[in-house]
C-alpha cells in the first residue's frame, strides 16, 4: 500500500525542517545573505523585487539576497514550519493582524520597533496593522482595500447616472441592471473570501470604529450590531444580485469567473479588492477595460452606527525574525523609501503607504482608492486577517455557509466565540 | 554423458554440490551481510519518510497545538474526539464513502464493457484506446481547472447539453449542494476510467483464446462465456483496480479542493480536504494530525482486510510469505 499522501507529506515536511538545522550566523556584522520569501511570482513585480534587492546590495555591499517567490498558499504552510524549525527565511510575506500574533509566539520574529523609528514615519497609520501591542514586527509596502469595481458602460446603458452611496440606491441599481438583462453584481463565491467582504461591509457600515475595535481586540462579535450586520446581509442577498450559481463561481480563474464576467461585459458590479483590474486584464481580449472601469466605496447603511469612509483592506508587508534582524530592518527602510515606494506605485499592484508613492500612482481608479483610503477615519482589516487565524478562517466557513444557504445571521457570530474558545 | 544432460527436465532445479559445514556457516554470515547492506538504505529510507512521519504525526495529534513554540498543552484524545464528533467531518467520511462505492458500481462495470470492446479487432482500435487513456495522463490539477471551468453555468458543458436538445439536464453542476458531489464523481470517472480500462485490457490480453473457442465448442454463448470464462480469470485484475480505487477515493484531494474547496457548505468536503482546511489553514496542526492518522487508520484497516480477504489468493506466495 502506498503511505496516504496528506500524511505523510504533511509529517515529512515537519520531520525533515525539524531535522535539518543549521547553525545561523547570529551576528549582523560583517557580510550577510538575507534569505527572502515574497509572494510576487508573477512579473511586473517578481523582477522589480530583484532589481529592489540588487539595488540594496550595491549601497549596501555587505548585505546579499538569496530570492525565494512562493506562492501565497505556500506561505500558510511553509511559515509555520519554518518558524518552528532552525533556519526560518531572514525576511518573509507578512499579512498582519492575527497571523503575525500567532507567528510571534516562535519567539524569531524580530521587534523591530527601535530600529524602525528612523525610518517608519512616513508610513504613518498603515504600520499599525503590523504591530502587536506596541512591538513593531513587521511594516506593509503596499495597503490594499476593497471597494465597488463597476462597468461605467453597463450603468449608463441602465440610465444609473452616478454610484449609489447608500444601500437602497445599491439596490435600486440592482433592479435597473436586471431589467437589461446583465448580472447586477459578480463573485467568486466557490472560493469563499468574496463572500467575506460583504459580511465585514455590512458590519463595518452597522458598528461604531470603537465596537470594531473592541472586538477584535477581544476575539468577539458579542455587539448586537454584529448580528444586525448578518440581518442587513440576508436582507441583501434576497434581492438575488449575484449570478446564476454564485457559490461555485470561482473569483479569479477563466472568463466565466467572476473577475472574467466584469471584464467581459456580463456583470456590472464585483466588490473586490484594488487588485482587481490587474485580474481582469488576463481575463479578456477587451483593450479598453480601463477605460470602462469605475471604482466606488461600499455604500453607507440607514441607521447603522459606522462611519462610511471606514474602508475593509489589508496590505502586503514583510516582517523580519531575529538572526539578521538589523540588515533586514534597514531593507525594510528601503522598501519605504520614497525612491521603492514610486517604482512600486508604477507597476499597479497595489496602494503605496506614503505619500511620494501615492503621488506617483497612474491609474485613475488607484487614485480614487488611494484618496478614500486617507480620508478613512479607519482602515478596518479583513476579518479573517484580524482575529487569530483559526477564528478568521471559521468566520470565513460560516460566511460562505450563510452564502450557500446554511445557518443564519446568529450562526456567523457564534462561530468566532466557538472557534476563540477551541471548539472546532 | 551428454545424453544425461539433456534429457534433465528443463524446469527441474540443477542439483547442488553437498557443501561442508565451515562453507554453509560462512555463507550464511555473507548472505546476511548482503541483506544488510541492500536493505539499510531502503529502510532508512522508508522509516525516515514513513513511519517516523507517521510517529510524529501521532505524536502531535495528542496536543493543542498551533505549530508555534513548543508542544505543551497536551489534550490527550480529544482532537480525536472532536473530528469524530463534528458534524462536518462526519460528512467528509460519507463523501468519501460515497465516491468509494460509486467508482465500484459505476466505474467497474464501465471499464469492464470498454475494455471488452477494446479488445476487439475494430477498425482504429489504437486511436480508441489512446482516447481513452489520454484523460489519464493529465494531471489532477489540470483535470480540475478545465472542468471547473466548462462546468460554469452556461459553460461549455451546458452548451454542449442545449445544442443536442438536452437543455432539461443543465445543472448548477457545482453550485448546487446536492448536486456537486455527483458532479466531481463524473469528472474522477472521466479522469480515471482510462486507467481501469488499460489495466482490464491487460489482464483481457491473459485470457488464453483456446478457452474461449473450447467454449464455444462445447456450444457457450457469448454471455455465457464472458461470464465463466472472461471474467474469472479477469478476478486477480479487478480486485487490484478495486484496490487502487477505494483507496484513491479514501485520499481524494486534489481535484476537490481546486473545484469546489470542499463546498458549497460543506457539500464536497473531503477527509483530505477537512485536513487540509481545518489543520493547515486554520494553524491546527494537532488537530490536523489527528485528522491525518485517522485517514491513516481507515486506509490502513481497509489495506489490510483487503489483503486478508481478497488478494490473499492473488498474492499467495508472493507477498505472503515463501513457505
Amino acid at each position: 500500500m502506498r503511505s496516504n499522501k496528506p500524511l505523510a507529506l504533511f509529517a515529512a515536511a515537519a520531520f525533515v525542517l525539524a531535522g535539518c538545522g543549521g547553525g545561523g550566523d547570529a551576528s549582523t556584522e560583517g557580510p550577510v545573505t538575507l534569505t527572502w520569501w515574497h509572494n510576487r511570482t508573477t512579473e511586473p513585480m517578481k523582477s522589480k523585487w530583484q532589481e529592489v534587492a540588487d539595488g540594496f546590495t550595491k549601497t549596501h555591499p555587505n548585505t546579499s539576497f538569496n530570492i525565494e517567490p512562493l506562492q501565497n498558499e505556500q506561505f500558510q504552510t511553509k511559515v509555520p514550519l519554518a518558524l518552528q524549525g532552525n533556519t526560518p527565511p531572514d525576511i518573509f510575506q507578512q499579512w498582519g493582524g492575527g497571523q503575525l500574533a500567532d507567528q510571534m509566539k516562535s519567539g524569531k520574529i524580530a521587534d523591530i520597533t527601535e530600529s524602525s523609528k528612523g525610518w517608519i514615519g512616513p508610513v504613518g497609520k498603515y504600520a499599525d496593522g503590523w504591530k502587536v501591542g506596541d512591538k513593531q514586527l513587521g511594516v506593509p509596502y503596499l495597503m490594499h482595500a476593497v471597494g465597488f469595481w463597476y462597468r461605467k458602460d453597463l450603468f449608463a446603458a441602465a440610465g444609473i447616472t452616478t454610484p449609489p452611496s447608500t444601500v437602497e440606491e445599491l439596490n435600486a441599481a440592482v433592479t435597473k441592471l436586471k431589467g437589461t438583462g446583465v448580472t447586477p453584481i459578480a463573485i467568486g463565491g466557490k472560493d469563499r473570501w468574496p463572500d467575506a467582504f460583504y459580511w465585514g461591509y455590512f458590519a463595518v457600515r452597522q458598528c461604531s470604529v470603537d465596537t470594531l475595535k473592541k472586538a477584535v481586540e477581544k476575539t468577539e462579535l458579542t455587539d448586537p450590531c454584529f448580528t444586525k450586520a448578518g440581518e442587513n446581509l440576508k436582507a441583501f442577498l434576497d434581492t438575488k444580485p449575484f449570478q446564476d450559481g454564485f457559490v461555485g463561481t470561482p473569483a479569479q480563474q477563466g472568463a466565466g469567473s467572476s473577475a472574467g464576467l466584469l471584464a467581459n461585459g456580463q456583470a456590472a458590479m464585483e466588490l473586490q479588492g484594488d487588485w482587481n483590474p490587474d485580474v481582469m486584464r488576463a481575463l479578456t481580449e477587451d483593450k479598453d477595460l480601463d477605460s470602462k472601469l469605475g471604482w466606488f466605496p461600499f455604500p453607507a447603511v440607514t441607521g447603522g452606527e459606522g462611519d462610511p469612509t471606514v474602508l475593509l483592506g489589508g496590505g502586503d508587508g514583510f516582517s523580519c525574525t531575529t538572526r539578521a534582524a538589523q540588515a533586514c530592518s534597514e531593507f525594510l527602510g528601503h522598501l519605504v523609501s520614497d525612491e521603492v515606494q514610486k517604482i512600486l506605485a508604477e507597476t499597479g499592484s497595489g496602494l503605496p503607504v506614503t505619500e511620494a508613492g501615492v503621488a506617483a500612482l497612474k491609474s485613475e481608479a488607484h487614485k480614487t482608492i488611494s484618496e478614500n483610503m486617507s480620508k478613512a477615519s479607519h482602515l478596518q482589516f479583513y476579518f479573517d486577517t484580524a482575529f487569530p487565524t483559526k477564528v478568521g478562517q471559521a468566520l470565513n466557513d460560516a460566511i460562505a455557509n450563510f452564502f450557500a444557504g446554511q445557518g443564519g445571521p446568529d450562526t456567523i457570530v457564534k462561530s468566532v466565540s466557538e472557534a476563540a474558545a477551541g471548539n472546532k | 554423458m551428454s545424453a544425461a544432460i539433456t534429457t534433465r527436465p528443463p524446469t527441474a532445479p540443477v542439483p547442488h554440490a553437498p557443501a561442508a559445514g565451515g562453507t554453509r556457516r560462512r555463507s550464511r554470515t555473507r548472505t546476511r551481510l548482503e541483506l544488510a547492506l541492500l536493505l539499510t538504505p531502503a529502510l532508512v529510507l522508508f522509516a525516515g519518510f514513513v513511519l517516523i512521519p507517521i510517529g510524529v504525526a501521532a505524536y502531535y495529534s495528542l496536543y493543542s497545538w498551533n505549530g508555534f513554540g513548543p508542544l505543551s498543552d497536551f489534550v490527550g484524545f480529544q482532537n480525536y474526539v472532536d473530528a469524530l464528533s463534528g458534524e462536518v467531518f462526519q460528512g467528509a467520511i460519507g463523501h468519501n464513502l460515497i465516491i468509494a462505492v460509486l467508482s465500484i458500481v459505476v466505474q467497474l462495470p464501465l471499464s469492464i464493457s470498454l475494455a471488452m470492446l477494446l479488445n476487439r479487432k475494430i477498425r482504429g482500435r489504437t486511436f480508441l484506446r489512446m482516447v481513452v487513456f489520454a484523460p489519464y495522463v493529465l494531471s489532477e490539477a489540470v483535470t480540475a481547472v478545465i472542468w471547473l471551468l466548462m462546468l460554469q453555468p452556461g459553460g461549455f458543458v451546458d452548451s454542449i447539453l442545449r445544442g443536442i436538445g438536452l437543455g432539461g439536464l443543465v445543472q448548477l453542476w457545482l453550485a448546487d449542494p446536492s448536486i456537486v458531489l455527483y458532479t466531481l464523481f463524473l469528472v474522477i470517472t472521466w479522469k480515471y476510467i482510462g486507467f481501469g480500462v488499460i489495466l482490464l485490457l491487460a489482464g483481457l490480453q491473459g485470457v488464453p483464446p483456446e478457452l474461449r473457442e473450447a467454449a464455444a465448442l462445447d456450444g457457450a454463448s457469448a454471455w455465457q462465456t464472458t461470464r465463466h470464462v472472461v471474467l474469472p480469470l479477469l478476478g486477480p485484475t479487478i480486485r487490484i483496480w478495486v484496490f487502487l480505487s477505494v483507496i484513491g477515493s479514501l485520499q481524494l484531494f486534489d481535484l476537490v479542493w481546486i473545484m469546489t474547496l470542499g463546498g458549497p457548505a460543506n457539500a464536497s468536503t473531503t477527509m483530505a480536504t477537512y485536513l487540509v482546511d481545518h489543520g493547515f489553514k486554520r494553524y491546527e496542526f494537532g488537530f490536523g494530525s489527528a485528522v491525518a492518522v485517522i485517514l491513516f487508520i481507515i486506509c490502513f484497516l481497509f489495506a489490510l482486510l483487503y489483503q486478508r480477504f481478497a488478494l490473499r489468493r492473488d498474492t499467495d506466495g508472493a507477498l505472503t510469505g515463501v513457505r
